[in-house]
């Protein structure tokens, strides 16, 4: 059914759809609406059989997930930045044990400085947690891409993330197609663990492995996610035949095939992107974008395929390892060593920034006469940035840059002037 | 496709609006988007809301740079911050204002539009009248019908009232209609004339 | 053994007579007729821990947790799945591939037991499972210091979880550091007998059980290795609420606390006696119960034999004696043990 909802809506009611039976909850912005909404489905009675529980922490509520999973149950919880980090033991102990746990998490920034808005920083922070990580462009794949996440998680017995950028994606009202029940029924079946706290069949889960097994544990770990790469890709087969929609999956390409210059990124700024590359491609300009739906496992041989026609990608990223760069721009340069492509890192939309056409724009233009820095910070305010270097340089370094910034402009907070 | 941009204060509805106009067009099967500038809001503090509809479906994520209807809720920020930047100047300008453009001292930025493109209307006295609130969204997304033909009123009662109770969305229509009805009266005066 | 040979046993088949089991008050159970043995003398009571672990000589969390465990099996008719805290006991029991465990068993982190716990509770109430019951369990670091947000909130939603803090006073898996259960004086890897007030400082840490009352869950309860039918009965009454339980047991350490082995269960029975670990029950934040003490011995006598306590029996330390003697006469009073 078609419904305009905010995609916090959207995503609790295909939540529902999938039938979680334990929904653990800590309120962080911008996550809180989805499971708020779950809240109430399961207080009206709408979502059947669920615990829905109020729990004290981020950590306690990964915690309750793990407690919930091993006992058998499909289990769901949500979370964004700080709280991403503040459950980040768990975070790994779940992946470790095996647990098919469902998490989505509501793109933001970490702090200091705390920042409410959107980029990709909390999602990176957790690249080598041992989750299936992936990214949606827009609500429609936002509530597909849960639905699909379950089966994912439970055919794999790992835990999977499933990124949707925060407000841009989660306050957003747009157009959705809610599947029904029986659809997701027919593509989801009743969550049956392959092993599971049980009184008739006792198990001992989570004992300490020496040095003489550990090795192994991590490899056939590193195996398993790269056998996830085909499952992703047969489950959104299969979801398209059920529900007739191309969601999910490893990559998708936008022209990239047959594109001088690709853009590589991940999330919502596919959507701007594409409305800029619409607008080049009517003018003849060779541009195409390469949209990563699949960040954990990270489809290497997709990507060098994808981008083998290519002459120059630039990689777009909202988020970057300080004191390295674009993580994402450095794994691209890896999945294509042996191209012959030109690699140029993108950071942008960091914080919540604005990321315009225009400025996208500008990029591509840059590209086109073969200008695009190997590292560009997208609208960087320069004049800030020079006067701080210039200010650190006469040796006064120390004290939390933010506030260096202020001090500088001759305000020592918001209300105050030197 | 047609982008709006409303400027208000927190507390006045301003997201309320934007939702409710996507939600509008929507029901009469157009595409629609709605996202408000996102933040810790207050009470008070200055609010951006944006939407877009079109015939096909949006991909667009960046906010309304250059809206093609621009609905000003308070006339107290002009003095805070641009309201007009990228305004396509082709558009709607809608203000909720007692006084002419003049008398507010925008006719700089006014004049650049076509006639009858600029409205100042006191949509939060009717608001006020109607729904007993200073809250002047409703009125406006009326008068919003009224001027720009991108929604109209049976898709509008229909959005108010799946997103309100009733008790809340009957007086809240009540005054949709009234600031769609001085605003078509207005528009048929000035054609007469 | 079988689970429909286990779930046989009446619950309430203890020994009608009390006896102490250790020391010069022993009676061993073998030595009775078999009617009037207990359970646990018995070929058919189930083993939720297994012998072959690891633990150390002496150790009394062995000895707590295998007592514990299987009187809550009893109670629910072998119906209990155990989620553990990083710590010894996890540690001692699951050395990989091999565990101790015969019933359904989980270690997760250190300080999340509870969590998980309570994540367990709500898979089978959404299950509609009423008859399984769990049962959390971790040392006093992974209940009083890192785990306590989480017990906490298990105490708040009051889940149907019995949480079970088997106490030896300090981080004895690490190396012996303190924890905030450590008792004052006592010597630890990082709370070193030098300076004027030497091992852990006096006003300071805090007593779980109380903290656990405050919280007014239905029930609470403090045990000791060492009057093992006392242990079990608790652990049994624990097991007929629903809701979130809580029992605190002091568990000897022979290695953290310096003693001998053999030592274990006269150590347990002299804290109780000095007054220095009181025993008792509470109901929804009101004390029901509390054990007296039968025969009162001088704080001094538990505390020489253990060598965390040495630096406070040297003549220049009186003033500390003093102090652990106060804290004795305290619980007395508090928990009403004479």
């Amino acid at each position: 059914m078609l419904r305009q909802i905010s995609g916090s809506i959207a995503v609790a009611e295909a939540i529902a759809l999938c039938r979680p039976e334990v929904v653990p909850c800590y309120p962080i912005t911008p996550q809180t609406h989805i499971v708020e909404h779950i809240s109430t489905l399961v207080k009206s009675g709408q979502l059947k059989n669920c615990s829905y529980e109020n729990v004290e922490s981020e950590f306690a509520s990964m915690s309750f997930c793990i407690g919930a999973s091993a006992a058998g149950s499909r289990t769901y919880t949500a979370t964004a930045s700080q709280g991403l980090l503040f459950m980040m033991e768990a975070v790994y102990n779940a992946s470790g044990l095996s647990l098919p746990i469902v998490m989505t998490l509501g793109n933001r920034s970490i702090g200091a400085p705390i920042n409410i808005w959107n980029d990709h920083s909390d999602a990176m922070s957790v690249r080598d947690a041992g989750w299936i990580q992936l990214f949606v462009e827009s609500n429609q794949q936002a509530l597909d891409v849960h639905i699909q996440a379950f089966k994912l998680a439970e055919a794999l017995s790992l835990p999977v993330m499933v990124n949707m950028d925060g407000f841009i994606l989660t306050h957003a009202i747009t157009r959705v197609d809610m599947p029904t029940q029986e659809q997701v029924d027919q593509f989801l079946p009743a969550f049956v663990a392959r092993q599971k706290l049980d009184t008739d069949a006792p198990l001992s889960i989570g004992a300490m492995v020496g040095p003489d097994a550990f090795t192994e544990v991590r490899y056939l770990a590193h195996h398993k996610q790269k056998e996830a790469l085909a499952v992703i890709e047969q489950q959104a087969a299969e979801f398209h035949e059920i529900f007739g929609r191309d969601s999910g999956g490893l990559i998708k390409s936008y022209f990239a095939e047959h594109s001088e210059i690709v853009f590589v990124a991940m999330g919502s700024v596919i959507g701007t992107m594409l409305e800029l590359i619409e607008e080049l491609r009517t003018e003849g300009h060779s541009v195409g974008i390469l949209s990563l739906r699949s960040f954990r496992p990270f489809p290497a041989n997709a990507i060098c395929n994808a981008l083998g026609n290519a002459k120059q990608a630039i990689i777009f990223e909202k988020s970057f390892a300080v004191g390295m760069g674009g993580v994402l721009a450095s794994e691209i340069h890896m999945a294509t060593a042996g191209n012959d492509l030109k690699i140029s890192s993108v950071i942008g939309g960091l914080g919540g920034r604005t990321i315009t056409k225009k400025s996208l724009g500008k990029i591509v233009e840059c590209a086109m006469h073969g200008e695009l820095d190997k590292e560009v910070f997208l609208d960087l305010e320069g004049t800030t940035v020079v006067k701080e270097l210039r200010r650190q340089q006469e040796g006064q370094s120390s004290g939390p840059v933010a506030e260096n910034i202020l001090r500088d402009m001759g305000v020592v907070s918001a209300s105050k002037t030197l | 496709m047609f982008q709006v941009r409303i400027h208000g204060r927190g507390g006045q509805g301003v997201v309320s609006a934007s939702e409710l106009l996507s939600v509008a067009a929507f029901e009469e099967g157009k595409f629609s988007q709605s996202f408000p500038s996102f933040g810790s809001e207050r009470m008070g503090a200055p609010v951006q809301a944006f939407a877009r509809i079109s015939d096909h479906p949006i991909t667009s994520r960046e906010p309304v740079m250059e809206p093609d209807m621009l609905i000003i809720q308070d006339p107290t920020l002009f003095n805070a911050i641009n309201v007009f930047e990228g305004a396509n100047t082709d558009g709607y300008l809608l203000i909720n204002s007692a006084k002419t453009p003049e008398q507010l001292g925008i006719e700089d930025m006014t004049d650049n539009y076509p006639p009858n493109h600029v409205i100042t209307m006191p949509a939060t006295e009717l608001a006020v009248k109607y729904i007993k609130q200073p809250k002047p969204n409703t009125v406006l997304l009326g008068a919003f019908a009224a001027l720009s033909h991108m929604v109209h009123m049976p898709a509008l009662e229909k959005a108010i009232l799946e997103k309100f109770p009733k008790r809340i969305a009957d007086p809240n229509i009540i005054a949709t209609k009234a600031g769609y009805n001085l605003i078509k009266q207005k528009l048929e005066q000035v054609q007469e004339a | 053994m079988s689970k429909e040979e286990t779930s046989t046993l009446n619950p309430s088949s203890r020994q009608t007579v009390k006896f102490y089991q250790t020391g010069t008050f022993t009676v061993g159970n073998r030595l009775l007729d078999e009617e009037f043995r207990t359970v646990q003398a018995t070929t058919e009571r189930s083993n939720s821990l297994d012998s072959g672990h690891r633990a150390c000589q002496g150790c009394g969390q062995a000895l707590g947790a295998r007592y514990a465990l299987d009187a809550a099996m009893r109670a629910t008719d072998n119906k209990i799945i155990a989620a553990n805290a990083t710590g010894c006991l996890e540690v001692f029991t699951t050395p990989y591939p091999e565990t101790a465990w015969s019933i359904p068993w989980v270690h997760s982190l250190f300080g999340n037991v509870a969590a998980v716990a309570s994540g367990i509770a709500a898979a089978l109430k959404s299950k509609g499972d009423s008859t399984t019951r769990v049962i959390a369990q971790g040392g006093d670091g992974g209940t009083t210091d890192i785990g306590f947000g989480c017990l906490s909130g298990m105490f708040d939603r009051n889940d149907d979880v019995l949480y079970i803090c088997y106490d030896n006073g300090g981080y004895m898996n690490t190396g012996v550091q303190r924890s905030s259960a450590t008792p004052a004086a006592a010597r630890t890897a990082t709370t070193m007998p030098v300076g004027d007030n030497p091992g852990s400082s006096f006003n300071t840490g805090k007593y779980l059980p109380t903290i656990a009352m405050a919280h007014e869950i239905p029930y609470v309860a403090t045990a000791s290795v060492h009057d093992l039918h006392d242990l079990e009965r608790k652990v049994e009454k624990a097991m007929t609420f629903r809701g979130a339980r809580y029992i605190h047991i002091n568990v000897p350490c022979p290695l953290g606390w310096g003693s001998q082995p053999a030592f274990t269960i006269k150590l347990s029975r002299m804290g109780v006696e000095c007054g220095l670990v009181p025993l008792f029950e509470a109901e929804n934040g009101q004390l029901t119960d509390s054990t007296k003490i039968r025969y009162r011995i001088p704080v001094e006598e538990y505390l020489k034999l253990q060598r965390r306590f040495a630096h406070v029996l040297k003549p220049h330390n009186t003033h500390q004696l003093d102090a652990i003697r106060a804290i004795a006469e305290n619980n007395i009073k508090r928990f009403n043990l004479l």
